[in-house]
């Protein structure tokens, strides 16, 4: 079967290669194969980078950070860098990264550290303490050592988005949000399809394929379990992420130490996003960030940057990386932030396989290597092309970016399409254009939550308050919300947005968040619409 | 260059120009206290106009019908609430001053009555309040009789859309629908509540808009429209659109700030120093001191520093909006006086998981003390001085989010707490 037709019954769909996990991974995966001709449906229980794709720092790994502890993962993440700047550039801000130390760090660290860049092919220039200041002027006056390292920033959400619009542009590659995994069928030594069903309307889906990729990433021992395959172990290690208000540096700052808590600060568009901690876990569905956690990072933070003391945050966040369990090193720093192909022939299947750890970095070279696997069991012999192909922009990514919603609508000088979002000056147009490219299946009923990921609504210093509830009107203009569902939905859209504000609501946030409490609780009653 | 001070003298300083702190001097001038009110009248304009007075009981799902009963019941459940504080026969009263001053000035209001009356909100959703404005009473009429209703709204006017309430009303109120008009001469592109409100003061453009609504008006005989009715005198332009549309029409608040907002505190403005009210707008007091002698309020506008002096002091400062209270990621603090501020253990209790928990977030609970005379307590346990006193949400122990009490909050704690500053003054006089 060389081209998949979806069946016609709306519970059945058929492929050639299934992929679970919509994170950029997964995505990667989806345009890799599509390159070569193969037909896939990419499934996520939530949406594209619902995971860790979604929450770390953006930050393009020089390949600098892993020198100490993982030269072969840093020489991976300066090819792979490299690449990606050439290749995605529109996902890409080449900010350029400092290296910074203050009084007190352990000075023979430094020494060590420019060294092995050089052994990694990793250009690191030193500064003077007075050329890294005039760089960057917030950074402390007890600087210390200051290296230049070709760190950048990248947009994850654009990433991923751009590889799935390539991928279904391609050859009509299918992604499916919001599509939870539940079982196999597994029969002489292959599994046969997947039963799945979709978390909003809980109805049942059923996908055929004759390849199955796990991109679960931390879920990946789960997904690998239903299959009955054991030979997946991960550690879970969350991290926790404060989004300061304002981007306060114009290139990434690092601290000059070995990897710990607070200790790296990545500008990300208008916003700049202060990282990271450590902490093992055990669950992976209600992780959160702390106040100790949180206290932590600031005062860490605060030593490279003193503003970052007490400073506006809008969010702190948390997700699990999946960590690879490896009988080395103690400390899950230290652990390989390399990868794992696994192809559970060992186990006893024939078309399954399991894609997990790895970093946003490396994400492309993940995919091909998972893509050569399948691609090979399908009997297609072809390499894959995503080294040399261009990603090219996409509709579906182009909102993302802090400034392309407002050069949109200036360029378009249309008066009537009215600014929905004012913190982003994001325009009606462009949510007709995000719902008009929406998920598979999905457009009916898309969420604010996932016209909120697919671009700058919700992330700006109304944190959506506004906005959110300007966007629900519209989608009640525009017939998308009939009845109270779509209140409903603007009410999650709050629950989910309040995670990430829960507790850096001080300052000026507190009061923000006391006005976005009278309304859509004083006024709209979104705190009791059942008991309406 | 070093500008003169310039010194005003008063009996009662009110800081703080929120609901309360303009209640409080509209209650002071019933009372012929000599009143100065300072501070930011910004929050103002993120009211709907409507006087809720007790909507919920904090935690509970249903909503309330007959708020003097749940008061009574709230006086013994929370003996600490700020509406627990002030008999039944006071909130009337204090209504009824306040929303008599209110129509003096040219917003009449609704009378406060035994029960709650549900009204709409721009969602199409429904709450309780106790007073609303005259403009937008024949809209709970017309929901609780089932009228046909058209609900019209207007091109480029954002966040108010017809099609939203009647996809949210229309299950109980089915002879409801919606039409889309332009505003006569404001065609193309984003169009403003405010400009709209104040272009209606003007008699042509009312029978341009008035033309409009006759034609969509279709068989019904009552109409809802955006709160957009005139700026200073909605009473007089909503009668003038009824009488030339021959129709009901009624008024829904928009997403705050909205007109219903800027009227009163404009309309407060203009109303105090007409009642003998000194007004220093729009400037926050830096710097509040208190001692046998009386209090000294310091504050800076365009012009130089300003003093005030004054025997008595009314704390009306609001929550974090407005700045009264501050919080930190150490904690809650009163920033002008430090007083003492009841709160969580940590800021990890302030907020609970889920943002819209029925049950409300104990950070709103946070707050400063005050005696039987609405005297806020100090460091040690004693009132902070004999002329302070403190009205409106500042006040711990209350959720006027959850509970649907922020202007039964303000107005009522600011009628007692000039009662007993009266007492105050006239005693040391």
């Amino acid at each position: 079967m060389n081209t998949p037709v979806p069946e016609t019954a709306a519970t059945n769909l058929e492929t050639e290669v299934l992929i679970i996990g919509g994170g950029v991974t997964g995505a990667g995966v989806m345009r890799d194969l599509a390159l070569r001709g193969i037909h896939c449906v990419l499934i996520d229980k939530v949406d594209l980078c619902a995971g860790a794709s979604g929450g770390n720092h953006g930050l393009l790994h020089s390949g600098a950070r892993y020198v100490t502890t993982d030269l072969d993962a840093a020489i991976e993440c300066r090819q792979e860098s490299e690449r990606l700047k050439r290749l995605a550039p529109q996902c890409i801000e080449d900010t350029g990264g400092l290296f910074v130390a203050v009084e007190g760090d352990d000075p023979g660290f430094a020494g060590r550290f420019a060294q092995l860049c050089g052994t990694a092919g990793i250009a690191c220039d030193e500064l003077t303490v007075a050329e890294a200041r005039r760089l960057e002027p917030q950074l402390s006056d007890k600087l210390v050592k200051a290296y230049r390292v070709p760190d950048a920033t990248v947009d994850p959400f654009h990433l991923a988005l751009a590889n799935v619009d390539h991928a279904r542009s391609l050859n009509g590659s299918i992604y499916r949000s919001h599509t939870e995994l539940l079982g196999f069928e597994v029969a002489d030594g292959e599994i046969r399809a997947a039963q799945c069903r979709d978390s909003r309307s809980h109805k049942p889906l059923r996908i055929r394929a004759r390849q199955f990729v796990n991109a679960g990433g931390a879920w990946a021992m789960k997904i690998a379990r239903l299959a009955g395959c054991a030979d997946v172990d991960l550690r879970y290690a969350k991290g926790t992420l404060l989004v300061h208000h304002e981007r306060i540096t114009r290139r990434v700052v690092n601290r000059l130490r070995p990897p710990g808590d607070g200790d790296i600060l990545v500008p990300g568009g208008t916003v700049s996003l202060l990282g990271t901690s450590s902490t093992r876990v055990q669950d992976l569905e209600q992780v959160g960030p702390t106040v100790e956690e949180i206290d932590l990072i600031m005062r860490e933070g605060s030593a490279m940057i003193p503003a970052l003391a007490g400073a506006r945050y809008t969010r702190a966040f948390s997700r699990v990386r999946p960590l690879l369990q490896g009988g080395g090193p103690a400390s899950d720093r230290a652990a390989s932030r390399g990868f794992a192909l696994i192809d559970h022939r060992a186990q006893g299947l024939a078309n399954f396989c399991t894609i997990t750890g790895g970093k946003l970095t490396t994400f492309r070279l993940m995919a091909q290597k998972t893509a050569d696997l399948v691609a090979a069991r399908l009997g297609k012999r072809e390499p894959g092309t995503t080294a040399s192909v261009a990603l090219p922009d996409a509709e579906a990514g182009r909102w993302t970016e802090p400034g392309a919603a407002p050069r949109h609508w200036v360029k378009l000088n249309d008066p009537s399409d009215l600014i929905l979002c004012e913190c982003e000056m994001v325009p009606q147009s462009a949510v007709d254009s995000i719902v008009a490219s929406a998920p598979d299946g999905a457009a009916p009923a898309m969420s604010l939550e996932a016209i909120s990921l697919r671009s700058r609504i919700g992330k700006g210093p109304c944190q959506g308050s506004f906005c959110g509830i300007r966007v629900a009107s519209y989608l009640y203009d525009q017939g998308h919300f009939r009845d109270r569902a779509g209140l409903a939905a603007l009410r999650d859209f709050f629950d989910e947005r309040f995670k990430g504000q829960r507790l850096v609501t001080w300052g000026a946030q507190a009061a923000q968040m006391e006005l976005a409490e009278a309304l859509q609780c004083g006024l709209l009653g979104l705190d009791s619409l059942e008991a309406e | 260059m070093t500008e003169p001070t310039r010194t005003f003298v008063t009996e009662l300083a009110v800081i703080g120009s929120g609901m309360a702190g303009f209640a409080a001097s509209v209650f002071a001038a019933e009372r012929q206290i000599g009143t100065v009110i300072t501070g930011n009248s910004g929050a103002m304009a993120y009211t709907t106009g409507y006087l809720d007075l007790l909507g919920r009981v904090d935690g509970a799902a249903q909503a309330i019908a007959d708020p003097w009963q749940a008061l009574e019941q709230l006086r013994l459940a929370q003996p600490d609430h700020p509406l627990g504080r002030v008999a039944g026969s006071d909130i009337r009263r204090a209504f009824e001053v306040f929303t008599a001053a209110l129509a003096e000035s040219g917003i009449a209001y609704t009378p406060a009555g035994e029960r709650n009356v549900t009204v709409l909100t721009p969602a199409g959703t429904l709450k309780q309040t106790l007073c609303l404005p005259a403009t937008m009473a024949a809209g709970p009429q017309a929901l609780a009789a089932q009228t046909e209703c058209v609900i019209v709204d207007f091109e480029g006017l954002k966040g108010f859309s017809g099609r939203e309430l009647v996809a949210n009303l229309g299950r109980r109120w089915p002879g409801l629908r919606t039409q889309r008009i332009a505003f006569p001469d404001l065609r193309g592109g984003e169009t403003y509540a405010e400009v709209m409100a104040r272009s209606l003061e003007v008699p042509a453009t009312r029978e341009k808009l008035a033309a409009m609504l006759r034609r969509v008006a279709g068989t019904a005989q009552v109409l809802g429209l955006p709160a957009i009715l005139g700026m200073h005198r909605p009473d007089r332009v909503h009668a003038e659109m009824q009488r030339l549309t021959g129709l009901t029409i009624f008024e829904i608040p928009t997403m705050p700030p909205g007109v219903p907002g800027v009227r009163l505190r404009e309309l407060l403005e203009q109303a105090l120093p007409k009642k003998g009210v000194t007004l220093i707008a729009q400037h926050r007091v830096s710097r509040l001191s208190l001692d046998a002698a009386g209090a000294t309020l310091e504050l800076q506008d365009s012009f130089g520093p300003i003093r005030v002096l004054a025997r008595a002091v009314l704390l009306a400062t609001g929550r974090f909006l407005s700045g009264g209270l501050a919080a930190q990621a150490n904690g809650i603090h009163e920033p002008l006086l430090d007083l003492p501020v009841t709160q969580p253990a940590g800021r990890g209790d302030w907020y609970r998981e889920r943002y819209t928990d029925i049950r409300g977030h104990l950070i709103h609970r946070a707050g400063i003390e005050v005696n039987a005379d609405f005297q806020p307590i100090g460091q040690g346990g004693r009132p902070h001085s004999e002329r302070l006193f403190a009205a409106g949400s500042i006040l711990a122990h209350h959720d006027w989010i959850r509970s649907r009490s922020g202007a039964g909050i303000a107005v009522a704690t600011a009628y007692k707490a000039v009662e007993a500053a009266e007492r105050f003054l006239r005693k040391s006089s």
